[in-house]
């Protein structure tokens, strides 16, 4: 079935683009830029304009324009928050266009839990400079000074007149247009006068979502569609796609309808049916020949040590070997973290409509810009000829199949002359998906007699945590444009860094990456929440502990001698308070499997500058594994614009980095991946939830900052120290699975 | 392909399809009714789930032709924003989404056990959701949302 809208259903009211149906680009030009004709004006993405940002609708709707899409997240909600609130307008009159390459600005991709922190500045800041361009020009209507005036609910009002003489935003435009750069000075509200920001305002999507008529990229269809599907190769989920080789191609089988399309490597089928298309791609029968160069997994993190390049000095200062060298006590420690997946429980999707000149795309992408740079240059079409919009999808955390899906449907639209919406299968997202990446931290820490920590060394071996689609990259970014064109996949060096440093005060410190080049890692690596910042921490966060036990002071209080940051202070010690967290000291009985409780707590500064978090876990170990059964946190990501959103996205990052910790490891052999299913990589399930319990500290005074990803970061440590806590036993290696737990047991 | 009666949320339709095609692409692609989500296609994860004569089941498994005369319900047949559903109106109130990608899966399984046990405990609750994912971390939520609404629907019928 086709769904159709009419223009004139459309023009009755925006409710329809709430729930993310959209339509040809010219057309939702003319209709969402207001009061104005396609042929009179192009929609400015001149990031320096108002214009890229706002309108105002003559019917006083404001429209904002977001590069940064919703995700899940409840940005959607927040940025218009922002909005409302310093262009001061109801919550209820704004609306929100997110991620459409014809309409919204440039903003890069919405990741690194950046929506609010850059991308709800840039609109504060955009808001508030239209808010004084409307003071100005009320000013100028009213023949009255700008100082006599303020604004309120839309519109322009002189404070001095008890008649309250007013003049409205819509009246102070001309079609709804700034026509105005985004002001140099421009004061912001104070947040002591905020009256939407700060408040626990429900997302906009959820009712759509829970009465079954929320469009996600998987339910849209368009005229003429085809189902297509693409059949892989084997050495699933691998970088490198070395030697592969079609030997033979049997279309024999394939049903009445169905068309098989190739081109290089990529070899896939469309059919008017879905259930057809998907018959069809199990009928083809392909030969490949192929070199594998996957290490057997037991040889992963020797493989990572031996492919890295010459490390990265990211930090240094002291001199660390010669008070390494002068310490009593050195202690060293290895931790490994694995290659991860993205959770999103609906594979990707996404349609493509290729013609011979132009081509649009709708996607669930994280960035639109880049995906149309890497689309084109799939495609051969120039950028400009190239509309990509963002529709909604399952939540991804990352770089997940989002975009090679867009790739594959651009592909097979090209060949088929249709447009052709392709849904990835579960066995296609949990194997060819980009992995977060599996990561090697080792560390040496020097104590002196007394205890003090007086040199930290660490290293670790990553590879790149980036490997999305950008203009440079082009088609080697999207899996279609490797198996069609032979393209190799690259990334610059990213992400294996963050969080390698640590927020104490040390006198003695190095700390260095041995970078890995995309290609050299055994699995296609990409950005999962977090990056770097989740293994790292929790190496760091772990070693910490492990030097607080050698030195017999109490974990949290040995932090708490490193920690200067009051902000830092004041996350970890209401986190303790909160968990009523009591000295801990070691057990010398050595366990022996009976049921043990076990409490360990851990710190982040994200990225070293923004959210604080810190987290304290109770575990019951048993020979049953490690359980969960309250995670405390205290989070400090400075302004909170929309209290319950802060804790809807801490309750997700706990229960993802529960997961993460103790389940989630992509298996593979040297033919690719094994985990294809959720019994082989899991999330968590219901009966293993933890009781949750989360301070929000705000800070109304400081700006906001992530609150996306921070938690993820401090989260295994906790656990692992709690586990430690409880056995004695230190694991080292995620996931903390019962079978490490029984090894680590009898060694 | 051979012709079928299929009843959906009150409404009978008659469509022309092979009757091994799984019921949710019938849903989806012939009538228009997208609340039943494709996830895995190896009823792992329950973002298909559906009412068929009351019991929960995975749209995308069961083929379309094993399910002659009986009564298919989706979140489109639960309620509307005007008329919204106990469960729907609870998933709104406790916020309980992110992606919401596993909600209409999550409504319908909780719709089922809420029809044989209008006063389940946090671990009954747990357990008859054990058959469906969720990636974001919304649990909790939900939890509390189902609970809420098996606390209005009771009062609702005058129990207590």
């Amino acid at each position: 079935m086709t769904f159709c809208i009419s223009r004139r259903s459309f023009l009755q009211g925006l409710s329809a683009l709430v729930v993310g149906f959209r339509f040809d680009g010219a057309l939702a030009t003319e209709l969402l830029t207001p009061d104005r004709s396609v042929e009179q004006m192009q929609k400015s993405l001149d990031v320096r304009q108002l214009d890229a940002w706002l309108a105002i609708r003559q019917d006083g709707q404001v429209i904002v324009y977001s590069g940064k899409v919703e995700l899940g997240t409840g940005v959607e909600t927040a940025l218009r928050q922002i909005v409302a609130e310093e262009l001061c307008v109801l919550f209820e009159s704004t609306v929100l266009i997110q991620g459409d390459t014809q309409l919204t600005p440039d903003q890069g991709i919405t990741a690194g839990s950046k929506t609010i922190q850059v991308g709800g500045a840039q609109l504060r800041r955009a808001a508030a400079s239209a808010r004084q361009y409307l003071l100005d020009e009320g000013a100028r209507r009213m023949g009255l000074d700008k100082s006599m005036l303020d604004t309120i609910e839309g519109c322009v009002i002189y404070r001095g007149d008890p008649s309250g003489r007013y003049v409205r935003y819509t009246d102070l435009l001309t079609g709804g247009a700034f026509d105005s750069p985004v002001g140099e000075s421009f004061s912001i509200r104070e947040s002591k006068n905020y009256r939407i920001v700060g408040q626990s305002v429900p997302r906009v999507d959820i009712p759509a979502k829970v009465f079954g008529q929320f469009r996600y990229v998987h339910d849209l269809s368009v005229p003429g569609m085809v189902h297509g599907r693409v059949i892989r190769p084997p050495i699933t989920g691998a970088s490198r796609l070395d030697g592969l080789k079609i030997e033979n191609l049997d279309a024999s089988e394939l049903p009445a309808g169905a068309r098989l399309i190739y081109e290089g490597n990529f070899v896939g089928v469309v059919a008017e049916q879905e259930w057809v298309a998907m018959q069809a791609a199990r009928a083809l029968k392909v030969t490949w020949s192929y070199t594998s160069t996957l290490p057997n997994p037991g040889d992963l993190y020797d493989r990572l040590r031996h492919v890295a390049g010459k490390p990265e000095v990211l930090i240094e200062y002291g001199d660390v070997s010669e008070h390494m060298g002068q310490a009593a006590h050195v202690i060293s420690a290895e931790y490994r973290w694995p290659f991860q997946n993205h959770d999103s429980i609906g594979p990707s999707c996404a349609i493509a409509d290729v013609r011979a000149d132009s081509a649009t795309i709708w996607s669930g992408t994280q960035g639109v810009y880049p995906l149309r740079s890497a689309l084109a240059d799939l495609l051969r079409l120039d950028r400009e000829a190239v509309h990509v919009i963002y529709s909604q999808a399952s939540g991804c955390y990352g770089h997940n199949g989002a975009d090679d899906a867009a790739g594959d449907a651009a592909l097979l639209s090209k060949y088929c002359g249709r447009p052709v919406r392709v849904q990835w299968s579960r066995a296609d997202e949990h194997g060819w998906n980009p992995k977060g990446p599996a990561m090697l931290m080792q560390l040496q820490g020097g104590m002196n007699a007394s205890g003090d920590l007086i040199a930290w060394h660490f290293q670790n071996w990553t590879p790149t945590h980036v490997t999305r689609p950008n203009a440079k990259a082009g088609a080697a970014s999207l899996l279609a444009g490797q198996l069609s064109q032979g393209l190799v996949v690259q990334g610059p060096n990213a992400g294996g860094d963050r969080n390698a440093v640590v927020n104490y005060t040390l006198v003695n410190c190095r700390v260095e990456t041995h970078w890995i080049d995309p290609l050299d890692s055994p699995l296609r690596p990409s950005a999962l929440r977090g990056l770097g910042a989740v293994a790292n921490t929790f190496a760091n966060e772990s070693f910490m502990d492990e030097l607080a036990w050698a030195a017999s002071v109490d974990p949290l209080a040995f932090r708490l001698r490193y920690l200067q940051d009051p902000r830092g202070r004041v996350v970890l010690e209401t986190v303790v308070q909160q968990a009523r967290w009591t000295p801990r000291s070691m057990s010398r009985r050595r366990w022996t499997g009976e049921l043990a409780q076990g409490r360990g707590v851990s710190y982040v500064q994200y990225e070293n500058e923004n959210a604080y978090v810190a987290v304290v876990a109770d575990v019951a170990v048993s020979l049953a594994g490690v359980r969960i059964n309250r995670i405390t946190v205290a989070h400090d990501c400075g302004l909170i614009v929309n209290p319950d959103g802060v804790r809807n996205q801490i309750e997700g990052n706990v229960i993802q980095a529960t997961a993460r910790t103790l389940k989630q490891e992509v298996t593979f052999n040297p033919t690719g991946v094994t985990s294809l299913e959720w019994g082989a990589y899991p999330v968590l399930a219901f009966h293993e939830l933890p009781e949750i319990d989360i301070v929000l500290i705000d800070q109304p005074d400081q700006p906001s900052v992530g609150a996306g990803e921070a938690t993820s970061a401090a989260v295994p440590a906790a656990i692992a120290n709690a586990v430690f806590d409880a056995t004695g036993l230190r694991l080292r290696q995620v996931p903390l699975t019962r079978e490490r737990l029984t090894e680590a047991m009898q060694t | 392909m051979s012709m079928h009666v299929l009843i959906v949320n009150d409404t009978t339709y008659e469509i022309d399809v092979d009757p091994r095609t799984p019921l949710l692409y019938v849903l989806r692609n012939d009538l228009g009714i997208i609340s039943p989500k494709f996830g895995c296609g190896l009823s792992e994860c329950g973002a298909c789930t559906v009412l068929a004569d009351g019991r929960p089941v995975r749209a995308c498994c069961v083929p379309v032709g094993s399910l002659a005369s009986q009564k298919i319900v989706t979140v489109e047949g639960l309620g509307t924003p005007e008329r919204p559903h106990p469960l729907q109106q609870a998933f709104i109130d406790e916020q309980a989404a992110q992606c919401g990608y596993c909600i209409p899966g999550m409504l319908m399984s909780a719709q089922a056990l809420l029809a044989q046990n209008s006063s389940p405990t946090d671990e009954q609750v747990r357990q008859a959701l054990a058959g469906n994912l969720c990636g974001c971390g919304t649990h909790i939520r939900i939890v509390k949302a189902i609970q809420r609404a098996a606390g209005i629907m009771r009062r609702e019928e005058g129990r207590p």
